[in-house]
């Protein structure tokens, strides 16, 4: 789950990290009282889960209250790249003498965590990364050991960056290491860091993305689900604990198992459709599960037809098909429905699924005729 | 032969109560001939069920049995420390089926094992388990659609990230009348236990596996990897199929792995690293298993 730059500065504050004062806004009202309390000049900020918001006129400087409330106004409502702005970050302008880079996610390939470290801030990493390597100072960190306060210091000086800024930028990296460990983030990320004239180091961004598997010890990120970016598809698939990503083609995909369902949007795209969605719908395929999975495609609509993709392991294929039948009694089907059914006991389902098969139902033995024909139907209508 | 597990190992199912799903799996693996020889739970040390010896810790489980693999399938929460429990009790041989460990979790517990338990093999987490067909089946694949090898043919091992992509892989053998030595899934986590070459290598020093199918999927770079090692140490013939051509860059598609991270790990850049190493990559799992029939056809 990630999070927007509001919440991530309050995940940050949680573990002693300093931002700058501030507050979140949903009208105009709001973001001038914030202003208020924390004293002009202040910057007012978009908060969208997508980069490039300053270049989209979504971050403005503003010196007073005539200057707050028109920005306040323009940003709150406005679409950058697809993501509408519901809320504004109000916060304490800085005055910034530079601005680096720093984060903490896991190195899959080493499989210890990775601390990155740049001078170079306020750009995104990727490019700093691409037109200037030497100027990120990585440093590989053992989990069952730890970021040690020396290791920590050898890589702030191997960053290079300004000697008054080395206290303040070590004393903020033990702290961002542990609300990346102990916060069960997947990245935790500050970019810009920055050092004021006066010497302070401080977290003007906050990029956090959590680790959804580890919820269960965190109470406190209930709030930060509630106003996850999801578009509606996805948010009826999750109130339904279906596996869900929302794609942009007209073939709506159950399949069950994630590997299946990945394969089948692909079966789906190589015989020249476009998969509308991927849908795991896990091992079983009870009438419950292939019902709301139905549910949710129904919603689509963009889907013109759909294809189910059903491989039998341990739950048989006469199980299966009993689960579907059961299924299209409870829900009315917008497109026309084309079902693979393979696997243990793929022919006792099979035969299951034969009386309620028409031009609507329609059951075939591979994946690739089902793609085949399921595309075929998309086309057609 | 086959790698991994065979006829002689013997599991202990950890969390094993009449309604977990330790019970329902192992049970399962049971009837298909593993030798299970025992199972733990902190509440039940000393009862029986089925049949199975249950033990209140791991160690006192192999004192009694000699087990030599554990089956872990307990809640995500408990997962870490049920592996390290396996691990402290000497057990070489740790399959963990949980999904949903917790990411930092599962970095931990890898480097621990890396360091304090060096001889210690995990499979998982999130994974399907591992069968060698005829043999011994630790997990969640359905018994009947693993062919086992036929004598004086040509036998085949898989390798793969995803679950049904695994049983499809199985059963398009089967059906092609092809036996498989061993079939291990490696699971879709970030951080496997147990990585492709690590299975790549086993299966080259294996004389009974002729040739591999590698199953993969977006995210990451061990597919890369596995490309760089079959170029420079594999004789066996590989086929491969990847899945996530159409997944789109930032969504993780079910498994906590399959993550296109900016431009990386994307399936086309995966499938071109395999075919620049030779391998024989299918466009879809069928296609797999045709080009896999041909292999065999020409070991025979």
């Amino acid at each position: 789950m990630d999070l927007f730059e509001y919440q991530g500065k309050q995940y940050f504050a949680r573990y002693g990290i300093p931002v700058s004062p501030g507050g979140v806004a949903q009208t105009v009202d709001e973001a001038l009282a914030v202003a208020e309390r924390v004293g002009y000049p202040v910057m007012v900020k978009a908060q969208v889960q997508v980069g490039g918001r300053g270049k989209a006129g979504g971050v403005k400087f503003a010196p007073d209250a005539a200057a707050a409330r028109e920005h306040a106004t323009n940003i709150l409502g406005m679409d950058i790249k697809g993501h509408l702005v519901k809320r504004v970050w109000i916060e304490h302008a800085s005055d910034i003498a530079k601005e680096y880079y720093a984060s903490f996610t896991l190195d899959r390939g080493a499989k210890l965590h990775l601390g990155m470290l740049s001078a170079a801030g306020g750009v995104e990493i990727e490019q700093v990364a691409e037109e200037n390597p030497e100027a990120i100072a990585r440093i590989a960190i053992d989990p069952v050991d730890g970021l040690t306060e020396a290791a920590c210091r050898a890589w702030v000086t191997e960053a290079h960056l300004d000697p008054e800024a080395t206290e303040g930028a070590v004393d903020i990296l033990m702290k961002l290491y542990r609300c990346y460990v102990e916060g069960d983030c997947d990245l935790a990320e500050i970019n810009p860091l920055i050092l004021t004239p006066a010497g302070q180091v401080h977290a003007l961004d906050a990029k956090v993305s959590l680790d959804n598997s580890a919820a269960f010890r965190h109470p406190e990120w209930d709030e930060f689900s509630a106003t996850e970016e999801l578009d509606e598809r996805e948010q009826l698939a999750k109130s339904k604990h279906l596996q869900y990503v929302g794609l942009d083609g007209t073939v709506g995909v159950i399949a069950n198992g994630a590997g299946l369902a990945m394969s089948t949007c692909d079966v789906v795209n190589q015989v020249g459709g476009q998969p509308a969605n991927f849908l795991d719908i896990g091992g079983g395929a009870s009438a419950d599960v292939m019902a709301a999975a139905l549910d949710v495609i129904n919603s689509d609509d963009n889907v013109r037809a759909i294809f189910i993709n059903i491989f039998g392991g341990i739950t048989r294929g006469e199980e299966v098909a009993n689960g579907i039948v059961q299924a299209m009694d409870r829900v009315s089907i917008k497109a026309p429905i084309v079902i693979r059914l393979d696997g243990t006991n793929a022919a006792e389902g099979r035969a299951i699924l034969a009386p309620i098969e028409s031009d609507r139902f329609i059951s075939k033995p591979t994946m690739l005729e089902a793609a085949r024909t399921a595309v075929e139907l998309a086309g057609r209508s | 032969m086959s790698i991994f597990v065979d006829q002689r190992t013997k599991v202990v199912i950890q969390g094993l109560s009449p309604s977990s799903q330790g019970f329902f799996h192992g049970m399962r693996n049971k009837e298909y001939g593993t030798n299970v020889v025992a199972g733990t739970n902190p509440k039940r040390g000393g009862t029986e069920i089925e049949g199975v010896p249950v033990f209140a810790t791991v160690k006192e489980a192999v004192e009694a049995t000699g087990a030599d693999a554990a089956f872990t399938s307990v809640p995500p929460r408990f997962a870490a420390d049920a592996i390290i429990e396996a691990a402290e009790a000497r057990v070489p041989f740790i399959v963990c089926i949980s999904e949903g460990i917790p990411a930092q979790d599962e970095a931990r517990t890898y480097n621990v094992l890396r360091r304090e338990h060096p001889g210690v093999r995990l499979l998982g987490p999130n994974c399907p388990g591992i069968i060698s067909p005829g043999k011994c089946n630790i997990g969640i694949t359905a018994g009947e659609i693993a062919l086992p090898p036929i004598p004086g043919q040509p036998a085949v091992g898989i390798v793969s990230r995803s679950g049904t992509l695994t049983y499809q892989a199985l059963f398009e053998l089967k059906q092609k009348g092809i036996g498989v030595s061993t079939c291990v899934g490696i699971g879709g986590d970030p951080v496997p236990g147990t990585n492709f070459i690590d299975c790549l290598e086993a299966f080259e020093a294996d004389p009974d596996t002729r040739a591999v199918i590698m199953i993969g999927e977006i995210g990451g770079a061990e597919e890369e990897k596995a490309a760089d090692f079959i170029k420079a140490k594999m004789t066996k013939p590989v086929v491969a199929y990847i899945a996530g051509v159409t997944a789109p860059p930032g969504k993780k598609m079910g498994h906590a792995g399959a993550i296109i991270s900016g431009s990386k790990g994307t399936a086309q850049a995966k499938m071109e690293a395999l075919s620049a190493a030779g391998v024989r990559v299918g466009l879809n799992p069928t296609e797999a298993g045709e080009l896999m029939a041909d292999v065999v056809k020409s070991l025979a």
